[in-house]
């Protein structure tokens, strides 16, 4: 399995009220694995992506990735291990704002120093259409420009999984495509995703769909990537 | 890609946050600098005024010294030539003898043992030299017809405890006879003549050139013999002896008091005390010289302390004033510069949560803000180095041409610059930097 959720539970406290965001959640991926999650605001579904992604550990419950368990690692060893097997996507992009398209693509380098990184993330930019905004920071770059560039820095050391929380969700339709189409095939091509989105034609590209309500999975259907 | 790329970048994109921690910085070290550079200058100028002064005393007194010196060797010319002139001046007569018979008659008829130039030459006396032994007595030279002075001599005696001197009368010896100016000119007696005294033989050895006084009727024979020929053996009338130069004020009652202790039941007589007596103002003057000498060494002494000390209060005023402003505005600068490295956190924070989540360590995190707090100790260390190095040379006393700002150039002071400039911007980054490394990612990217 690339990723196994395993009865998780997470609760927020702040001053006066507890918000249980996670109440028994399970969920596996394996390879070739396209998987959306979807609910209403506030269901927990970017709780469990970052829970899954080995960013915010569990009140309870076991996580695994790539058959191991991150939470079991140090921190500065869990953020090796997250460069190495987790793409991340967020609907936010979180580009380095003073770093080039090229240079937030190389970025992902630092931690796990990549050989011939450079010529990778310029193949990257190139299959997404951006070999002419190499040296453009991401202030000068259009919003599905920058989602991109973010997807581009997210595969770049090949990881396993990929967690995308709504990459979608500002982008215009032929951006979401790229998008969509691109894990689509990351997908195909062996890798895992686990898809956050209330956007039912994104989830629709998924092989199954989640269904959060408050914390807990009420349903899991098929999507068209089912077929 | 390595985190010092990150670090450039973000310098080059956020400018304003840099250059204002690099002039704070900058601010720091050059305050530090400029005032180690002044004070350094003050002291160059302090060292140099000083040595002025010091040379100025030196040549004065050297000036005072060599006037003493010439009194001094003035004072002994003057002492020779006078004692020269003199001859004998000290006599030494037994205690007996009748002062006012020996003026009247030219000689006295005391005497005392000959032993008594011995004793005094075995002495170790200091204020007199050249002991001369002499009997002395007015007879009739029956030969000849005339009332003469016999003197018989035995020539110096040397002191025991002095090099040999040159005599100042040449030892007569037996069978020889030295005739005074007015004798052999009355009598027409010349060298190598044979004479008879009181029935002895005698051959003139020498003939005296005038001296207008009693020696001109004066003749000298060996001690000995003219002891045997007045039946005066072993006796002495006299002994004469010379002053030395080594005068002190009071010197007959030292001479007087040097001698009663070695022969008691002596007297001491002095001739040409009026001689004496310049020999004693030149001594006074060369005194006089001497006090003003040490007077010219002291008052030089204190106008050079009086200097130092004056230069010491602006030294302490100025390395006061720097102890007070440096610490201040190191700790301003340090307390502005983590406060800017605080919003450089804050506007940071997104940033961090990806980096994080990308898989960077909290460690390379806060690697990132050290890094660019150090670079800007680094540069803002050597920026003002230069700028408080060329203030310090531009403000100095010290002229600032390329000669005296070489001197003023102190290498552990850069290289305190270059360390502690870094060293502390990063103990100002320290915090924040650790703020940042300690940031959660998952709190941060929940934002969406
Ligand atoms: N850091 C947090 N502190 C407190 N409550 C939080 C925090 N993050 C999320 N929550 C709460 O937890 C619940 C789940 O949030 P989230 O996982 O973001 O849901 P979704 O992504 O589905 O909108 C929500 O009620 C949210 O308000
Ligand atoms: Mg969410």
């Amino acid at each position: 399995m690339l990723l196994e959720v395993r009865d998780v539970h997470k609760s927020y406290s702040s001053p006066g009220k507890t918000v249980q965001a996670l109440d028994g959640v399970s969920i596996s991926l394996a390879a070739g694995d396209f998987t959306a999650v979807q609910g209403p605001s506030g269901s927990g579904k970017s709780t469990l992506l970052l829970i899954s992604g080995g960013l915010l550990a569990a009140d309870r419950g076991e996580v695994q990735v790539a058959d191991q368990a991150p939470y079991r690692l140090a921190s500065d060893a869990r953020a090796r291990f997250r460069a190495q097997h987790i793409g991340f996507v967020f609907q936010q992009f979180h580009l380095v704002p003073y770093l080039s398209v090229l240079d937030n693509v190389m970025a992902a380098t630092i931690p796990t120093g990549l050989n011939g990184a450079a010529a990778r993330a310029k193949e990257l930019l190139a299959q997404f259409g951006l070999e002419h905004r190499l040296h453009h920071v991401p202030g000068q770059l259009s919003v599905g420009e920058r989602q991109r560039t973010a997807l581009a820095r997210a595969v770049l050391n090949r990881p396993q999984l990929i967690l995308a929380d709504e990459p979608t969700g500002n982008l215009d339709r032929d951006s979401a495509e790229t998008v969509l189409s691109y894990l689509g095939t990351f997908a195909e091509e062996g890798g895992a995703v686990l898809l956050v989105t209330h956007d039912d034609s994104a989830a629709a590209r998924a092989k199954s769909i989640v269904h959060m309500v408050d914390g807990k999975i009420v349903d899991v259907s098929g999507g068209s990537g089912d077929s | 890609m390595s985190v010092w790329h990150l670090i450039l970048r973000e310098i080059a994109h956020r400018k304003l946050n840099f250059l204002l921690a690099l002039i704070s910085v900058a601010v720091a070290v050059g305050c530090l600098v400029g005032a180690r550079t002044l004070l350094r200058s003050n002291q160059l100028v302090t060292a140099d005024i000083l040595a002025a002064k010091q040379q100025q005393v030196e040549d004065d007194v050297a000036k005072q010294r060599r006037i003493v010196q010439q009194e001094g060797a003035g004072l002994q010319d003057a002492m020779r030539k006078i004692t020269k002139g003199l001859g004998f001046n000290i006599l030494i007569l037994p205690e007996d003898q009748d002062l006012h018979e020996l003026h009247v008659e030219g000689t006295g008829s005391q005497t005392m043992p000959e032993s008594h130039v011995d004793k005094l030459a075995n002495s170790r006396i200091v204020t007199i030299n050249h002991l001369l032994p002499v009997v002395s007595k007015k007879i009739s030279w029956d030969e000849y017809d005339r009332t003469i002075i016999l003197t018989g001599t035995r020539g110096e005696v040397p002191l025991a405890h002095r090099d040999l001197k040159k005599p100042l009368l040449d030892h007569v010896p037996e069978g020889t006879m030295v005739v005074g100016f007015q004798l052999h000119t009355q009598l027409g007696l010349k060298k190598e003549d044979k004479v008879k005294l009181m029935g002895r033989e005698f051959t003139i050895t020498e003939t005296y050139p005038e001296r207008g006084s009693a020696d001109d009727s004066t003749v000298w024979v060996n001690l000995g013999e003219a002891q045997e020929m007045l039946g005066m053996q072993n006796l002495v009338n006299a002994i004469w002896a010379l002053e030395c130069n080594c005068a002190t004020l009071d010197r007959v009652a030292e001479i007087r008091s040097d001698i009663a202790e070695i022969l008691p039941g002596t007297q001491v007589i002095e001739r040409g005390s009026e001689a004496l007596a310049r020999a004693e103002a030149r001594n006074k003057a060369k005194a006089t010289a001497q006090a003003a000498l040490k007077y010219e060494e002291q008052a030089g002494q204190e106008s050079l302390q009086r200097e130092a000390d004056g230069r010491a209060l602006i030294e302490k005023q100025a390395s006061d004033f720097a102890a007070v402003l440096v610490p201040v505005v190191m700790i301003g600068c340090g307390i502005w510069i983590g406060f800017l490295a605080m919003m450089n956190v804050r506007q940071r924070s997104t940033e961090i949560g990806i980096l994080r989540a990308i898989g960077l360590t909290s460690t390379q995190i806060l690697a990132i803000f050290l890094g660019k707090s150090v670079l800007v100790g680094l540069v803002g260390g050597i920026l003002g180095y230069a700028g408080g190095y060329a203030v310090g040379v531009a403000w100095s006393e010290y002229a600032p041409d390329a000669e005296s700002a070489e001197v003023l150039f102190m290498p552990s002071l850069a290289i305190i610059a270059l360390v502690v400039a870094p060293a502390l911007s990063a103990l100002a980054g320290w915090l924040p930097a650790m703020w940042a490394a300690q940031q959660d990612p998952a709190v941060i990217l929940q934002g969406d």
